[in-house]
């Protein structure tokens, strides 16, 4: 009796042992051994603080008082926060229209011109996406040096007046958008032109037989083939965009007083630098929103592409 | 008859015709060149002057001379900077938190890929969508929190993990990894499925699968993710910002822009030779790989 007993534990540890070994081995148990670091990473660095960054926000600047939306009350009656939220819309939208429109322009001269050439012409625009935008920008700086400008020694050389490019809030403002269109125009120009290779030649052949012209082409054949790369690479230069940090921080800081400040150097300024890290994360949490309609955007386009698949 | 007359009057107006289309595309030809130089100046400008600036000396920045040009050059700034003990140990954590950090991306996000591409298992598709949606979190939005986490790990367990350039290599992956395995993830959905399908009947495990065909097979997408990588960590500069402050811990960007701008006092040829060496090795690096740094940056949005 005990024999049996017993025999029957060692066959039932071994049917365990054997059903555990088989879950290891199983397909799916390995997948997602294979996924853990990822998935851990995600959920410890990445969700777990995004989702912390909101409870920071509903605390005391001591964080020990829990205020709901004291913070966010606090934020909407400060002039200072709703200038930054003009500022934040106005940088962002002005800086992806120009990169927009400059890479658009530029990827079709680019494409104009003999393939053998392309390649070194392009090497050469992609440059300043290639530097850190920190050490790019402080090249900037240095052109708009107040009394060392090279800027303004050609203008000086031409007649024309002086320009304080970083110390007055509107030439201070042109000025980072200037740098973030200088410094982002090259991811367009690279995505448009990698889209304008995939146009099928016969729809433009096809277009100038019927007669159309340049314009016509471009509206009625380019355009509309070029619609997602288009919306997507938008989306995606919003998104960076509107959580500018490096131009604007080594720049301007700001500057003057807060004429240049966006969510990202403010929420830096307040969270960091002046140590109330509940209003810090509060402001950052504003660029939220504006993430969170590109990411329904690009998702739908994910899924679409995904059921097309 | 009737067809003939038709040919003959429309003779005319064809060859005219073929030759205003030549011509406007010299035209048009000339006029993308003439744009392009425009272009190319206005991008490459400022690299351009940091170099000139850098091999200024600091008499020849002060004497307003013609700031577009250098009269005498020298490398006395390179000079100083390299001897500088200061310089060199951003240079090293940099390059040491840049290592770290792509070997670390590329073992996670190789190995999650490729589970997330082919063996699938419950909630695989919403991760790999959830990957791609924490791409798109900035960095901007999680520093704070992160900052206060930091503080939180202090008080518990004791470990300072503020100020010391080795966290870098565990927040920078939270920028790195989610990109990589995306592009991954597209680079081994486009492997033909009779390849791994042969290795496993042959007996081959998952893993012998992975580093047998797979990672071969997709190397120039790995080449792609890891320069992304190396690039993104190199030029990172919001997290080192907020978390070193030592001037033996910081790494290059924020060096130089922290330590090197003292005050009023701005050493520019110093300046520009200290970022003009930062941007090397991205710079280097693209200059040997273009063409797989690009194809990094467009399967992003192309594959996605």
């Amino acid at each position: 009796m005990a024999d049996i007993a017993a025999s029957n534990s060692t066959v039932a540890t071994r049917a365990g042992r054997n059903s555990l070994h088989k879950l290891v081995q199983r397909k799916s148990t390995v997948a997602f051994l294979m996924a853990l670091p990822l998935i851990l990473l995600i959920t410890i660095l990445v969700a777990y603080p995004a989702g912390y960054a909101v409870w920071l926000s509903m605390l005391n600047k001591s964080m020990v008082r829990f205020v709901g939306f004291g913070n966010f009350e606090f934020l909407f009656k400060r002039e200072t926060f709703w200038e930054i939220v003009a500022q934040s819309c106005l940088f962002a939208l002005t800086a992806v229209l120009f990169k927009a429109m400059i890479g658009f322009v530029v990827a079709h001269f680019v494409n104009n011109i003999p393939t053998k050439g392309q390649r070194k012409w392009r090497g050469m625009l992609l440059v300043p996406w290639v530097i850190p935008a920190a050490m790019s920008t402080l090249s900037w700086l240095w052109l708009f040096d107040p009394s060392y400008s090279a800027f303004n020694w050609i203008f000086a050389h031409i007649g024309l007046p002086k320009i304080s490019w970083l110390g007055e809030a509107g030439w201070a403002r042109f000025s980072v958008i200037l740098v973030n269109v200088w410094a982002g125009a090259p991811f367009f120009l690279i995505m448009y032109l990698a889209a304008l290779k995939s146009v099928p030649e016969q729809l433009y052949e096809a277009a100038s037989i019927d007669g159309a012209t340049w314009w016509q082409r471009i509206w009625y054949v380019t355009l509309p083939m070029m619609r997602n790369i288009i919306a997507i690479t938008i989306l995606f230069s919003t998104i960076v965009t509107f959580a500018n940090f490096d131009i604007v921080r080594v720049l301007t800081a700001g500057g003057p007083l807060t004429a240049t400040h966006v969510f990202a150097t403010w929420a830096f300024k307040v969270g960091i630098e002046s140590g109330d890290i509940p209003l810090g994360a509060t402001v950052s949490l504003f660029m939220v929103p504006i993430l969170a309609v590109a990411a329904t955007f690009i998702l739908r386009d994910i899924s679409k592409r995904g059921s097309e698949v | 008859m009737a067809n003939a007359t038709v040919a003959t009057a429309g003779a005319p107006t064809r060859p005219v015709r073929y030759g205003s289309i030549s011509q406007s595309r010299r035209w048009a030809l000339r006029w993308s060149y003439f744009f392009l130089v425009l272009f190319a100046i206005f991008f490459l400008m400022p690299p351009f002057y940091m170099l000139v600036t850098a091999l200024k000396s600091k008499e020849e920045i002060a004497a307003i001379t013609n700031p577009w040009w250098v009269y005498s050059p020298t490398l006395s700034n390179f000079i100083e900077l390299l001897t500088q003990n200061q310089y060199l140990i951003f240079f090293r954590n940099s390059a040491l938190v840049s290592i770290c950090v792509v070997v670390v991306t590329m073992l996670i996000s190789v190995i999650a890929a490729f589970s997330l591409a082919r063996m699938k298992f419950w909630g695989s598709a919403a991760l790999a969508t959830g990957v791609f949606l924490t791409y798109l979190i900035p960095d901007t939005l999680l520093f704070i929190p992160l900052f206060k986490m930091m503080t939180f790990v202090r008080e518990t367990t004791g470990i300072e993990l503020v100020n010391h350039w080795w966290t870098l290599i565990i927040i920078y992956p939270t920028l790195t990894v989610p990109f990589c395995t995306w592009i991954m993830i597209g680079y081994f959905a486009s492997i033909p499925k009779e390849l791994d399908e042969a290795a496993l009947i042959d007996g081959a495990t998952w893993m012998q699968t992975l580093t047998k065909i797979f990672i071969p097979v997709a190397l120039p997408g790995i080449i792609a993710a890891t320069i992304f990588c190396f690039t993104v960590s190199w030029a990172q500069f919001l997290y080192p910002l907020a978390f070193t402050t030592s001037t033996t811990e910081l790494v290059l960007p924020v060096g130089i822009v922290t330590t090197l701008i003292k005050g009023d006092v701005f050493n520019w040829g110093q300046i520009m030779a200290g970022a003009l060496l930062g941007a090397a090795p991205p710079l280097i690096i693209y200059a040997f790989l273009m063409d797989y740094y690009i194809a990094g940056l467009t399967a992003g949005a192309t594959k996605g």
